[in-house]
Order: C-alpha cells, then structure tokens, then sequence
C-alpha cells in the first residue's frame, strides 16, 4: 500500500455519508502503538481532542441594542461588573477576570473573588436575568445619559464569546519554593514544594496533538463552550520558537489560539465562571479541536500519549528563575514527581473528565455528520521540523499578567 | 482567612453593650447575621457568620468568652454540588483528611463525606464553589 494522503473534503464526504471514523486522542495512543502510523492513517480519518480549565483571556462582545432615547453607552456594568464601552454607541466587551466593581479584592489575603466577568457569562448563558447599567456624557445624536435594565441573553441582538488566548500548547508545572503558602493563577501553592499544580489534559489537550499548527488555522470549526465556533487566529503570546522533543511537542508553554463563537448557542456546563482564591476571577472554557487524518504523519502527531509530552518545573514564589526539571504527564497523572529527589504530590487544575466528555461530543457530532471539518483559510507561525536547538528559546514563559490556563 | 458559624448567648447584664461593634472595630473581623433574638427576660442570642484571619478571629471569640458570652459553634457539614463541581482536582491539593481525591487513571474526583473533618478549606479554594457548607439550623432555634 502506497503512502495515505486525505484531503478535507475527502474526509468530509466521509462525515456526509456517515462513514468517517472517529476516535478521541486517547484512542488514538492505543491505535497507533498497536497498528502504527501508516496503518492508523488508513483507518481513523479525524482524532477529537478537548481541554476544559480556567482561560482567564477569555470574554464576550454584547450589543444591547439602542434604548429611547438613544445613548452612546461610555462606562457599562453587567451584574456591577464593568465592561469596556470604548466601542460604538451600545456595543461593549465584557473581560472575564474583571472582578465586580466593589469586590474587596486581595484587601483581607487571600482574597475570594467571588463575582466577576466569568460569573457574568455563565448567567447569561444559564438563561439569568443579568442587570445592566450604562453612562454616557452625552451628545446631539445620543442625548441619554443613563440607561438601567435588565436583560437575558436571548434579548441581546448580539453576544460573541470572543477569546484572545485560549488552548495554550502546554503550561509550566507550578510548585513553591519559599516558606508560605502563595495564592497563584496555578491555585493555591504550599510552602517548600507542597504540592506541585499543572493545568493542561495532557494527550487530549488540542495543540499538543497538532504541534506545528499543520491542520489548526483560521477557519478550523470547533467545539466551543458547548457550540460549533472556530478558531481565527492564532492567539496572543502564540510562541512556536521553543525547544521541542524528537515528536515535535513542545517542552514548554508555546502555541496558543484565538477563537470566536455565537454565545446564543452555548452552554452553561462549558463556560463556568470561577474564583481563584488570592489570585481573581476567571472563566472555565470548554474546547474540542478535530484533527484530520490527513496522512501519516498527522497519525504521529495525534498518536502522542502523557508519556511522550513534557513540561517545566517552575517556582512561583521568586525564589529561583531556572526550571527545577522536566516531568512528563504521566508523571504528573500519577499523583507524584520527584523535584530534586523529593517526592512532590501533583494538582491538576484542568479537568481530565470534562476534556474526554468533550472529545467524545466532538466524536459524536462527526460521526452523526452535524460536524463538518473547517478548512484552514490562514496558517499560524510555526517552525520547521527539527529546527536545530539553539534557534530556540530556552525561556520558560512564567506570565504574572492575565494567562490563560489551558 | 477563617469563617464560623457561631451562637453567641448573652446574660441580661451585657445584652446593652455594643459587642459587635467591638468585634469588628478591635478585632478586624467581619460578620452576617443570621438571627437576632431578645428573650423577654431581657437574654440575647445571635446567631452569626463571624470572619477574620486566624489571630483575629480567636482574640475576637476570646473577648466574647472574657465578657461572659457564651460561645457555640454550630455543628457544620460539607456537601458537594454536583453540578458545579467540574472534577478538576484543585481542592485535592488541600483537603487534610483526603475526603477530597482522586481516582486513576480515570482522573475522577471523589469527595468521601465520611472522611470529611468540615474544616472547610475546600469551600474558598474550589474554583467553581461547588464545596458547600451546611450548618444544623435545629440548634440555632432552640
Ligand atoms: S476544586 Fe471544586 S470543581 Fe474542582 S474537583 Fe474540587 S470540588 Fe470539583
Ligand atoms: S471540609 Fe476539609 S476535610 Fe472536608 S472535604 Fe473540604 S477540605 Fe476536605
């Protein structure tokens, strides 16, 4: 048999007929190492992956739809939380790690934060009536200055779950090296390397199936918060210079991607807000990204299990820069790693469950023909196969800012 | 960071002294009242959410106790909303009694009621609140 090479509409058809076979990255390890790559690329045309943990580059563009009189909505609250309404007159995005206007904060530490933009989101999607406050200086055109409402999703003429940076390609395992407990966007870290805190799902995890981008660009049709949505670009920070393994899996934090959805068709179980002890509020998102068989060498790549993907060891605390190792996932799954000969009890922030709850969605959207795959129109900044070490950075991103935790 | 429920039972002789206020001025500490009572011989119950970082917290009780208030905590149990909890594995990291685990490889995560001593750690670090606590309310109404 010659070599495999599929192309998207060939799998589609397939998926039109009902005849594609589907099967999770989980699956797909078993596949692979049982049959190998050439003869996984013949059988399985598309492998689903899913991630579902706190993506704090994560928020929503709204339209209220114009009030009598009109106003040019300048400052807005949805639920007390401020939006961002430096937009036309009554659009607005709501970020989901701005805290409620009056939340103390990390005044008594560690702070709850227990109401902020996530939460917002996850009641509009729950169907919740959501109070929305608007002011405006006011002009000739706009003469309103102040407008107060109450609004359900379904009365919004517009809500678009719009992500900057989600579906990060791998994250840094986080331990503390210093004598007292920090509060972290990577949870709640113990003094002198109590617990060790990780957050991607490993070999179900999307960019850890699809390392150098090669079938994820802008136009790939996705599982988003419950909903069919797409990825549009890459996202921000997307960094695919850093040192990979033989596999090309990254060792550290590299791609990311922005994606973009109808808000109107999620659901509330793939978009929960949260509250990160010490640290803010932030929104759980569900993604399932498809990959397409189309050759042998995509078989490779999503063939890839906890074993052969690595990450960093890195403190939070300030107290040493460098990485204090390399662990692989299986490591981390087993509840334990050794950091310099200790044994470290390992935390998972991102849901293993609820990631293979959504590659088998996806697998069952596919399979039923309702899911077709969405050809990349745009490819993101990649680098070439093997690329020699020391065109790399050996950088770790340790990001203090707003990240994501895919 | 520390929250109890507490019944605070007050003699006559104090039942006029501004105690709350003193909590929260002295102590640092932050309330929610659930339940106020005067009895007709002039005893005080309040039933309340009393608030505060560790140190405080225990001054502020032992004030109480000083002034001759009597001093209960209400018997409190956890329970897990199901719905919410999203099986992520972050309150693994704290809970000291391992009610809270996880089982491999399936990666669920299990909460064990029996195994649970209701220090209530789980209820701020769970991301998504799923960790609730429930008090008796037979106690606070006798
Ligand atoms: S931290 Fe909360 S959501 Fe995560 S597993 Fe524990 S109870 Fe469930
Ligand atoms: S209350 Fe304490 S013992 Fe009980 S589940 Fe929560 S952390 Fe564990």
């Amino acid at each position: 048999m010659g070599a495999v090479h599929k192309s998207y509409q060939e799998i589609n058809e397939k998926i039109r007929a009902g005849k594609a076979v589907v099967v999770t990255a989980e699956e797909m390890v078993g596949i692979v190492r049982e049959k190998g790559t050439r003869q996984a690329a013949q059988q399985v045309d598309v492998v689903t992956t899913g991630t579902f943990a706190p993506m704090c580059s994560s928020g929503v563009f709204i339209n209220f739809g114009h009030t009598d009189p009109p106003i040019k909505a300048g400052k807005v609250w949805l639920n007390d939380v401020p939006a961002y309404g430096g937009l036309a007159a009554v659009d607005l995005y709501l970020g989901a790690t701005e805290p409620a206007f009056d939340d103390p904060l990390n005044k008594i530490k560690p702070g709850t934060f227990e109401y902020g933009g996530g939460h917002v989101i996850h009641d509009l999607v729950s169907g919740k009536p959501v109070r929305l406050r608007a002011e405006a200086y006011g002009t000739d055109c706009y003469p309103n200055r102040k407008v107060e409402m109450t609004v359900t999703l379904n009365d919004l003429p517009y809500a678009v779950l719009c992500n900057p940076r989600n579906a990060y390609q791998n994250y840094n395992c986080a331990v503390n090296l210093s004598a007292r407990t920090i509060y972290t966007y990577m949870g709640a870290l113990k003094p002198r390397m109590g617990n060790a805190n990780y957050s991607t799902s490993g070999q179900l995890s999307p960019l850890l199936n699809d390392p150098y981008y090669r079938t994820t660009g802008l136009g790939t049709r996705i599982f988003l918060g419950g909903a069919q949505g797409f990825v549009v670009w890459h996202g921000s920070q997307h960094n695919p210079a850093v040192r990979r393994l033989a596999n090309g899996v990254p060792r550290a934090p590299a791609g990311t991607l922005m994606v973009l959805g109808d808000l109107k068709a999620m659901l509330p179980r793939w978009l929960m807000g949260v509250s990160m002890q010490g640290y803010g509020c932030s929104l759980a998102v569900g993604i399932g990204v498809p990959i397409p068989i189309l050759d042998e060498e995509m078989a490779a790549f999503t063939g890839v299990s906890d074993e052969d993907i690595v990450t960093q060891v890195k403190d939070y605390s300030f107290t040493q820069s460098e990485p204090l190792g390399e662990v692989s996932y299986a490591q981390l799954r087993s509840g334990a790693i050794l950091v310099n000969g200790r044994e470290v009890t390992t935390v998972p922030l991102s849901s293993y469950v609820r990631a293979k709850e959504i590659a088998n969605i996806l697998k069952d959207w596919i399979q039923s023909g309702s899911f077709l795959l969405g050809e990349p129109q745009h490819f993101f900044p990649t680098v070439q196969r093997g690329e020699p070490e020391e065109n790399m950075s050996d950088e770790v991103i340790v990001d203090f800012e707003k990240p994501p935790l895919a | 960071m520390l929250a109890r429920m507490l019944v605070l039972r007050f003699s006559r002789e104090i039942v006029d002294k501004p105690i709350i206020t003193n909590l929260v001025r002295n102590y640092n500490l932050t309330f929610n009242i659930l339940k106020a009572q005067i009895y007709p011989r002039k005893e005080g119950m309040v039933v309340l959410e009393l608030r505060g970082n560790r140190d405080d917290f225990h001054a502020g009780v032992q004030y109480l106790k000083d002034i001759g208030v009597v001093v209960e905590s209400i018997a409190q149990a956890i329970r897990r909303d199901e719905e919410k909890c999203y099986q992520c594995g972050a309150c693994t990291a704290i809970c000291p009694t391992g009610a809270l685990h996880i089982q491999r490889p399936e990666m669920c995560v299990l909460f064990e009621s029996e195994r649970c001593s209701a220090c209530e750690l789980c209820v701020k670090a769970c991301p998504s609140r799923a960790m609730i606590v429930t008090f008796d309310k037979n106690i606070a109404m006798d």
